[in-house]
């Protein structure tokens, strides 16, 4: 497809085709919960946690193509048990790495097992879990997104300040009565069900394009949770819509726009905030420099 | 809300916090220390001193109802301690928030609010109102904006003050507020801190190792060390004998030209070597102190 002046008209183009359709409206329903539960990631510092998720995902939608099922399903299970499982073993957040490196490991190895018991198209299916595939979504598969979609928002509702705090000062939370092992696993599982959602867009392997990087960005840009949450979404919007929109003209995988789309994004805002703090302390008086610095 | 207060209860006259033949420690094999009696009347400032790794901030553990004790009794506002009691402000002990935490500071406070209230957020003006006045109360409106990760010791230390303030206890709970603070900060962060105690007539539990700073404000002196804990006025405690015998080096208390009491300890001083048990939880034996019990 070639590139035309009438942006509005491509648009309307597209849409009349159903696989753009449901690629615009899983896209969409996608971004947001990555937008926002990439956020809470960021502030628990769990995006090791939430890397090692996708990889049981592997595990799990491999598997799910071996017994014939949808990938979506050992998804969904693998990543919702291991999740858990890592919230259980690993107390406190700073200790989870070992634990979090040790079920990767495994995952990734029963991942490749399960490929090579397959007998079918190993090369697509494999392709589509470690990439993405947003444009082969099917309507039933945005309408089981919806669902998830929703069932992620109440609970994000219900659970927000407490993960918040807990978050922020996990010892004060905890003698305020919250239920500090209850709230990681309910955390983990919140993740869970969005890296199962956001590989069907981006893969296994480029799930911090969603997940992670916008976040990385809206919390440069704000320091207040609630516009930080804003932003998220709408890098994580703004990326998976253009990403959408170029690879309608462009014969290259949409992971590959969305992915590119928010690094550009993520350098420009380091870039910015670079050039504004070194113009700011230029500005400022001289003889500062040769001071003892403020404690 | 740190304005108004209710009138007092008619419990007011009961002391805060009644301990009377009390055993703490972890099941089953790990006894921190055994048999303390102490007790702290409404609107006392006390310091909880001792050696690393001798159950201090297992007491707090205990008041806070996070550990049961395992004998004994423990009364705090004439009733077993709960955990969550709105009651009790609690500031533990640590040594930074995370450098990356571009969160600002009014969320903590507004967090220490609402933050345990499960349900989605509605107008939040009470809170809002409630986490500016525990601001002001620290003296740190101005940091509201600040992000948490840009907070200097003594800043960041005011702040999780507010956050403990906000819930209007009647009981605070402040382990080591003056680690890694200069003498000056020090200083300015008992003086806050008193104040706001006074203002509203809250009991204050400070964990130091320092107590130098505390010394003009001190209505009493929990100590722990040797697997044991005891309470008396500052003039009793505060003594080189007894100092000595507690941190198990030379100490000696002394008086300065205007008559206040200064210590000076030894400067060698092995970790846990006095403690009844480690503190595995608290972290307070990682710290790497080697502190001595005052100023050198």
């Amino acid at each position: 497809m070639n590139f035309s002046p009438d942006l509005i008209g491509d648009v309307l183009l597209m849409l009349r085709y159903q696989f753009m359709v449901n690629a615009f409206e899983a896209g969409t329903l996608i971004a947001i919960i990555a937008g926002i539960v990439g956020y809470l990631v960021i502030l628990r510092r769990s995006s090791f946690a939430a890397h090692a998720l996708a990889h049981t995902g592997f595990a799990g939608a491999a598997g799910a193509v071996l017994v014939g099922t949808s990938p979506v399903f050992g998804l969904l299970l693998f990543t919702s048990f291991s999740g858990s499982a890592m919230a259980v073993l690993g107390k406190r957040a700073t200790h989870r790495d070992m634990e979090i490196g040790t079920v990767l490991a495994f995952a990734l190895g029963l991942g490749l097992l399960f490929i090579n018991l397959y007998r079918g198209g190993v090369a697509t299916a494999t392709y589509s879990i470690l990439f993405g595939e947003i444009l082969g979504i099917s309507a039933d598969a945005v309408l089981g997104t919806f669902v998830a979609f929703l069932a992620l928002l109440v609970v994000l509702a219900l659970v927000y300040r407490p993960l918040l705090f807990s978050a922020l000062d996990e010892d004060v939370a905890e003698a305020k009565g919250m239920p500090i092992l209850g709230l990681n696993v309910i955390f983990m599982l919140l993740v869970a069900v969005a890296v199962s959602m956001a590989v069907q867009v981006v893969g296994v392997l480029l799930i911090f394009s969603l997940l992670v990087t916008p976040a990385a960005i809206a919390v440069r840009l704000s320091n207040r949770p609630r516009y930080a949450i804003g932003i998220s979404v709408g890098v994580a919007l703004a990326a998976t819509w253009l990403g959408l929109f170029i690879a309608w003209y462009e014969p290259y995988p949409v992971s590959f726009f969305i992915t590119s789309l928010v690094f550009g994004l993520y350098v420009l805002v380091r870039l910015g905030q670079w050039v504004l703090t070194r113009s700011v302390s230029r500005r400022a008086d001289p003889s500062v420099l040769n001071s003892v610095p403020a404690s | 809300m740190l304005g108004a207060r209710s009138p007092p209860s008619p419990s007011a006259a009961a002391p805060v916090v009644v301990a009377r033949g009390l055993d703490a420690g972890y099941p089953p094999e790990n006894v921190v220390w055994r048999d303390a009696e102490f007790t702290i009347e409404r609107g006392e400032f006390v310091a909880v001193i001792g050696p690393n790794g001798a159950g201090k901030t297992t007491a707090f553990r205990l008041l806070l109802g996070l550990l049961p004790p395992l004998r004994g009794s423990l009364r705090v506002f004439d009733a077993p301690p709960e955990r969550g009691s709105p009651k009790i402000g609690y500031v533990p002990q640590r040594h930074a928030i995370d450098f990356e935490t571009h969160v600002r500071c009014f969320e903590l406070v507004r967090l220490g609010h609402s933050g345990h209230r499960w349900g989605f957020p509605r107008s939040g003006r009470v809170e809002r109102e409630a986490a500016w006045s525990a601001l002001d109360a620290v003296g740190a409106r101005s940091l509201a904006d600040r992000p948490l990760s840009a907070l200097s010791g003594g800043e960041l230390q005011r702040i999780f003050l507010a956050e403990a303030l906000v819930g209007t206890p009647e009981l605070l709970l402040l382990d080591e507020p003056l680690s890694n603070l200069d003498l000056r900060r020090s200083r300015e962060l008992v003086g806050v801190i008193h104040g706001v105690v006074r203002s509203h007539r809250i009991t204050a539990l400070l964990v130091a190792h320092d107590i130098n700073p505390l010394i003009p404000y001190l209505d009493k002196v929990i100590y722990v060390a040797n697997g044991k804990v005891a309470s008396g006025a500052p003039g009793e405690v505060l003594t080189s004998e007894r100092l000595s015998r507690l941190y198990g080096l030379p100490v000696e208390v002394l008086r300065d030209s205007r008559g206040h009491l200064v210590i000076v300890g030894g400067e060698e001083h092995t970790e846990g070597e006095l403690g009844g048990g480690e503190d595995h939880h608290e972290g307070e034996a990682s710290g790497g102190y080697g502190h001595s019990a005052g100023v050198p």
